[in-house]
């Protein structure tokens, strides 16, 4: 029943650039996926591990930023994608090394310390970055030949890495390592005492986490083909932390329903007010005071509530 | 010569910001537990409200205090309406001041545009002090006078009255606290009050060197983490230390390595947090 839900959700998602009009909409499709594997990354640390980050738009931007180089030096596709995530990983290790110090808030205020580091690189160190004009890539490539020139085209191949970053999730979560990340968030000291490696599981986490906001950043340089300073701020990372507390955080529908409704807000917001940021604000406020835990696990309440348990 | 002078001058009025701005954080953060990502917002606040009060012909210090009881009272209503409510999830804490922030900065691009604006500096300030040969900005020197005057002045709040002695031991063991009788309640919203009024203070007097621009929050907000985090939360003199610190590190960084100074000012937060987690005057957490 639940897996033919899933191929169900699976046909729907394939054909949505046969049944939606017009590019627009398939680029929507696109960037939705495309945040939701930031999302899913981001959920791995602030929903199951229990560390909140406020830097991930950091590692995201590493790796648009180290494919845009490697692609303008002339190279090959296969060397961007493995040349970026080796970048982003070296980085997200650091980061771990660093942000682990502190847990809580402690880890909060030390992410949102090093992804303004990485924010002032792209924006002031302009011999590498080149500041705020961003980096430019000429075209999409063509991995493994086939050509992502159309919208549609680009949304299978992005739909493709999103189903693999799913099932990557589901693994995850129903794994002993998935089941020692949740104990670390929930009893530190008991797992500790237990004989687990918190520290160690924590910083696998974060370099899991890292991995997929990598693989996000690496596709919306393939998507934009430009990268600025803007994909790393802080708006930026705390969009993703957004929707993987809009959707409901420690659950694997919760932050793909929520990228949906940030970039489908984002993009209504922006097609008939300016004000984004006040639209986000204030969305972040109301979760957070009227709907702490997320939609998707308020509306698993309250379904269960309409069936009458 | 003279250029690591003026350096060094800019880097002591810089700080001498930073300590108002840092203080107010440290203080909250110390004793609420709330890292307060609207702070920045606060500084920014402080400093618009102070053009719109010199437009409408308040004189320089006059808007320097009303900006700052605005901010206050701002501070005071996020407090008192919305954190209130969320009292113990420092989460949720976390996430409602950064919405906050961005809302601010959202009202404050809609209200006074996105042109920077300028704080002309007052008028008894202007000009230059000779001393020991050399010239220095007044106003510059006038800030660091009154960053000193303010660090005497919180130090002896803290430390010599009985409100200060409220506050340390709310900061210390907020249950025993409030068993011994201190409503720890009405003390969170004093020191919000207290931190959003010292960093909108900041802001306006920062205006006449800084100028006031959109994103200055964003700007000030992680200098005010680096130096809670160097110095340790809730400690004064962690605030002290840790803004001239970093204020050194700035103006000497940018001056040395223009590209990279934002990276050189985070670097010895990295070094601290490796070698001494809890700050440099911080007490290490149990």
């Amino acid at each position: 029943m639940k897996r033919l839900a899933w191929m169900a959700a699976l046909v729907i998602l394939a054909a949505v650039p046969f049944w939606v009009s017009g590019t627009f909409y398939v680029n929507i499709a696109s960037q939705i996926l495309l945040y939701a594997i930031l999302a899913l990354g981001v959920n791995v640390l602030a929903g199951y591990a229990g560390l909140v980050t406020l830097g991930h738009a950091g590692l995201f931007g590493i790796a648009a930023y180290a494919a845009a180089k490697i692609m303008n030096a002339g190279y090959g596709h296969v060397t961007v994608a493995t040349g970026a995530l080796a970048v982003t990983l070296v980085a997200a290790a650091v980061f771990a090394v660093l942000a682990l110090r502190g847990t809580g808030l402690g880890f909060v205020m030390i992410t949102v310390a090093l992804g303004q580091i990485v924010w002032g690189v792209a924006y002031r160190w302009i011999s590498l970055t080149n500041g705020d004009n961003g980096i430019s890539i000429t075209g999409r490539p063509s991995p493994l030949g086939l050509s992502l020139t159309t919208p549609a085209r680009f949304y299978w191949a992005t739909l493709i890495v999103f189903v693999i970053a799913v099932i990557s999730m589901a693994i995850f979560v129903a794994s002993p390592f998935g089941a020692s990340v949740r104990g670390t968030r929930d009893q530190p000291r008991r797992m500790n005492a237990l004989g687990y490696h918190v520290w160690m599981i924590r910083f696998l986490a974060f370099l899991f986490s890292a991995f997929w906001s990598g693989v996000a950043g690496l596709l919306y340089l393939y998507y934009n083909q430009f990268v600025s300073p803007q994909a790393v701020a802080l708006t930026a990372s705390a969009e993703a932390l957004l929707m993987v507390i809009a959707g409901g955080s420690a659950t694997l529908l919760g932050p793909i329903a929520g990228a949906g409704l940030v970039v489908v807000i984002k993009n209504v917001a922006s097609g008939y007010i300016e004000r984004w940021n006040f639209v986000l604000g204030a969305i972040f406020v109301a979760i957070v005071v009227f709907m702490p835990e997320g939609l998707v696990p308020g509306a698993v309440r309250l379904a269960r509530r309409v069936r009458g348990r | 010569m003279s250029l690591w002078v003026v350096l060094a001058v800019n880097s002591i009025t810089f700080g001498g910001l930073l300590f108002l701005l840092s203080a107010g954080f440290s203080l909250i953060f110390g004793l609420m537990k709330i890292p307060n990502l609207t702070h920045g917002s606060f500084f920014m606040l402080g400093a618009y409200f102070a053009t719109s009060l010199i437009a409408r012909g308040f004189n320089f210090w006059a808007a320097a205090l009303v900006g700052g009881l605005l901010v206050a009272a701002f501070g005071g209503v996020i407090e008192r309406f919305i954190l209130r409510r969320l009292a113990g999830a420092e989460l949720a804490q976390v996430l409602v001041t950064l919405g906050l922030s961005f809302m601010v900065a959202d009202v404050c691009l809609m209200v006074w545009t996105g042109d920077p604006i300028r704080i002309d500096t007052p008028a008894g300030l202007r000009g230059a002090t000779s001393m020991l040969g050399l010239g220095f900005p007044t106003y510059r020197l006038a800030i660091s006078l009154i960053a000193v005057v303010f660090a005497a002045a919180l130090w002896a709040l803290l430390d010599r009255t009985r409100l200060g002695a409220m506050i340390r031991a709310g900061v210390d063991d907020p249950a025993m606290a409030r068993v011994v009788g201190i409503r720890v309640s009405r003390l969170f919203t004093i020191v919000f009050c207290l931190g959003a009024w010292l960093a909108g203070f900041a802001g306006v007097i920062g205006g006449p060197i800084l100028s006031v621009y959109p994103g200055l929050d964003q700007e000030m907000l992680p200098l005010a983490l680096v130096v809670v985090i160097l110095g340790g939360s809730g400690s004064l003199l962690g605030s002290l230390v840790g803004s001239f610190v970093v204020g050194f590190l700035y103006n000497f960084g940018q001056a040395m390595f223009p590209e990279l100074a934002y990276v050189v000012l985070f670097l010895p937060m990295l070094i601290v947090l490796v070698v001494r987690p809890q700050g440099l005057f911080g007490r290490p957490a149990l």
